[in-house]
């Protein structure tokens, strides 16, 4: 028997191979060597197959950093990606807690389900949903003018604000969702006990809870944060004029400039910065583990 | 005791305000495509006219008729190769398994926006192009890790001891496979089907860049529609999907819990 599980170990890349290979061989196809090409294509001058000449170049690079529009718009992307996560930490975090620890029983597996359901729920359209509320003559002008006795003209399309309201809607849940895990798995007694050794409620929420909840809500921000920052339908619907982001020119340079190795070198900076910041919010994650 | 109470109502109150945050747009969205105005004025005019005039749009009808080929293709290839690759990191101790459990996670961390534009770049470098296969292949692509993540959770519930017991009365790896580990893990293949499905019904962002002017998937018509200008067959086309979407994840939730207290 013992020479049996000895023999399965050795032979076990072997035996599991056939099962694997078909899934990550498809990975690699569709993700890892695309991702790779990427950065291939990021140093040429041109599309090699359109039968141009093309020489391998820096200079998509050095466009980023000669170019000050492109480092402004970066650091536009990343602010609207660090305003979404507090938001949504601001709005989700309290909601994660009254589920977690003051609903009970069916009534909190209800609402949680409720809570996480648009998530799963068409992004592209609830965006397009908000459009219909925010605009000049929308919803919210005609609900807060008929209550309003004086007239307001709230005309908030295409705006900062409505990029960052459709932003919040569309990431909220998850904040709800990584919090509530963290909390949950807090043991009720260690909040009596610290509440029975004299601390205030302030001091509790200080000291134990934030403090054991903060693996979910770090991984909570990081879930928001890495798509708000490469995020580019919803500054387009929402943000109209004002919604040039560093997404979009990415996008443009696919489907309106056709500058492909320019876009492929935004990208790749992009993907760089993305990868920083999981590799900092990483230890704190482990951590929790 | 008293401020106990006043903070949990306060509590259900703040709770029931988010939930009408997230709903309130969608309720008025799904309200508007059953008013005759198509600049959404009131007083409310009920009408079905816009779900009417949606069959006689021949390019959202074909639009749909492709994301649903592709989410059902891409959910079967899904589940059947995450099956069988979340099996083979159940069963077998190997060099490398850990690296291939954490490659799992760039597709699900890294923005669509990155993998979407990457994989334009490479499908025209070798000659697959954009179009529906494209489509197809990338989200095939997304949507398996989700699936391998899903199933090895409910592996985990499972005892390796049965196998062994099968093993011992005489089955062989094959019935032992369909009989004994199938059966225990199907909830879990079934949720992760269900996730695969909406992963590729809902995707705009990969088939954005993957599609062709006649090649192309429901939300990626319907963004065009909406940057071309509001009608309100966009909103019935969207009140479907909002249905649809939403009652695979009621589905997806009776087969496996999200709250990870069973």
């Amino acid at each position: 028997m013992a020479a049996q599980g000895a023999i399965a170990s050795h032979n076990g890349l072997r035996k599991a191979l056939p099962w694997l290979a078909p899934a990550y061989l498809w990975l690699t196809v569709a993700i890892f060597l695309p991702l790779s090409a990427m950065v291939f294509f990021s140093f040429m001058t041109d599309l090699p197959l359109s039968g141009k000449p093309w020489a391998f170049t820096l200079g998509n690079y050095a466009a980023f950093f000669s170019q000050s529009l492109y480092l402004t718009l970066l650091l536009a992307s990343l602010r609207l990606g660090l305003e979404v996560t507090l938001w949504c930490i601001i709005i989700g975090y309290p909601a994660a807690y009254v589920l977690a620890k003051v609903l009970k029983g069916r009534s909190r597996e209800a609402i949680f389900l409720l809570v996480i359901l648009p998530f799963w729920s068409n992004g592209l359209v609830r965006i397009f949903s908000w459009a219909m509320v925010l605009r000049e003559g929308g919803i919210l002008d005609t609900a807060l003018n008929a209550v309003l006795p004086f007239k307001i003209n709230i005309d908030l399309m295409y705006s900062y604000p409505a990029v960052i309201i459709g932003l919040v809607h569309s990431y909220v849940p998850y904040m709800v969702l990584t919090c509530y895990l963290t909390l949950q798995a807090i043991d009720d007694s260690l909040i009596e006990a610290g509440r029975s050794l004299g601390a205030s409620r302030l001091q509790v929420l200080k000291r134990v809870i934030i403090p054991l909840s903060m693996p979910g809500l770090v991984a909570g921000a990081a879930l928001i944060f890495v798509p708000v920052v490469g995020s580019f339908m919803e500054p387009r619907i929402l943000g109209g004029r004002t919604g040039t982001f560093y997404g979009t020119v990415i996008e443009d340079q696919f489907v309106a400039v056709f500058n492909w190795p320019l876009g492929a070198a935004l990208s790749f900076i992009l993907l760089a910065v993305v990868l920083v910041i999981l590799a900092v919010a990483s230890p704190v994650l482990k951590r929790a583990n | 005791m008293m401020i106990t109470r006043i903070l949990e109502w306060f509590g259900r109150l703040y709770i029931f305000m988010l939930l009408a945050f997230l709903y309130l747009p969608i309720i008025i969205m799904a309200l508007m495509s059953f008013n005759v105005s198509p600049f959404y004025q009131l007083p409310f005019e009920w009408t079905t006219d816009w779900y009417a005039s949606l069959w006689q749009n021949d390019q959202l009808i074909s639009a749909t008729w492709n994301s649903l080929e592709i989410a059902v293709i891409a959910t079967i290839i899904c589940v059947v190769l995450g099956t069988a690759a979340s099996l083979a990191l159940f069963r077998y101790e190997f060099r490398g398994k850990k690296l291939l459990q954490a490659l799992l996670f760039p597709p699900i961390a890294i923005p669509w926006l990155i993998t979407g534009t990457a994989m334009l770049i490479f499908f025209f470098g070798v000659g697959i192009g954009r179009g529906l296969f494209a489509i197809l292949l990338g989200h095939v692509a997304l949507a398996l890790p989700y699936v391998i993540v899903v199933v090895s959770a409910r592996l985990q519930t499972f005892a390796p001891e049965l196998e062994e017991a099968a093993r011992s009365l005489g089955a062989n790896q094959w019935q032992v496979t369909n009989r004994v580990t199938l059966p225990w893990i199907m909830p879990g293949v079934i949720a992760g089907g269900l996730f695969a499905f909406a992963v590729s019904f809902d995707q705009f962002v990969v088939s954005y860049f993957l599609s062709t002017p006649g090649q192309t998937t429901l939300p990626v018509e319907i963004y065009a529609a909406i940057r071309k200008g509001f009608t309100p067959e966009i909103n019935a086309v969207s009140t479907i999907i909002i249905v649809v979407s939403m009652a695979l994840m009621l589905l997806t939730a009776r087969f496996f819990k999200f709250g990870g207290e069973k």
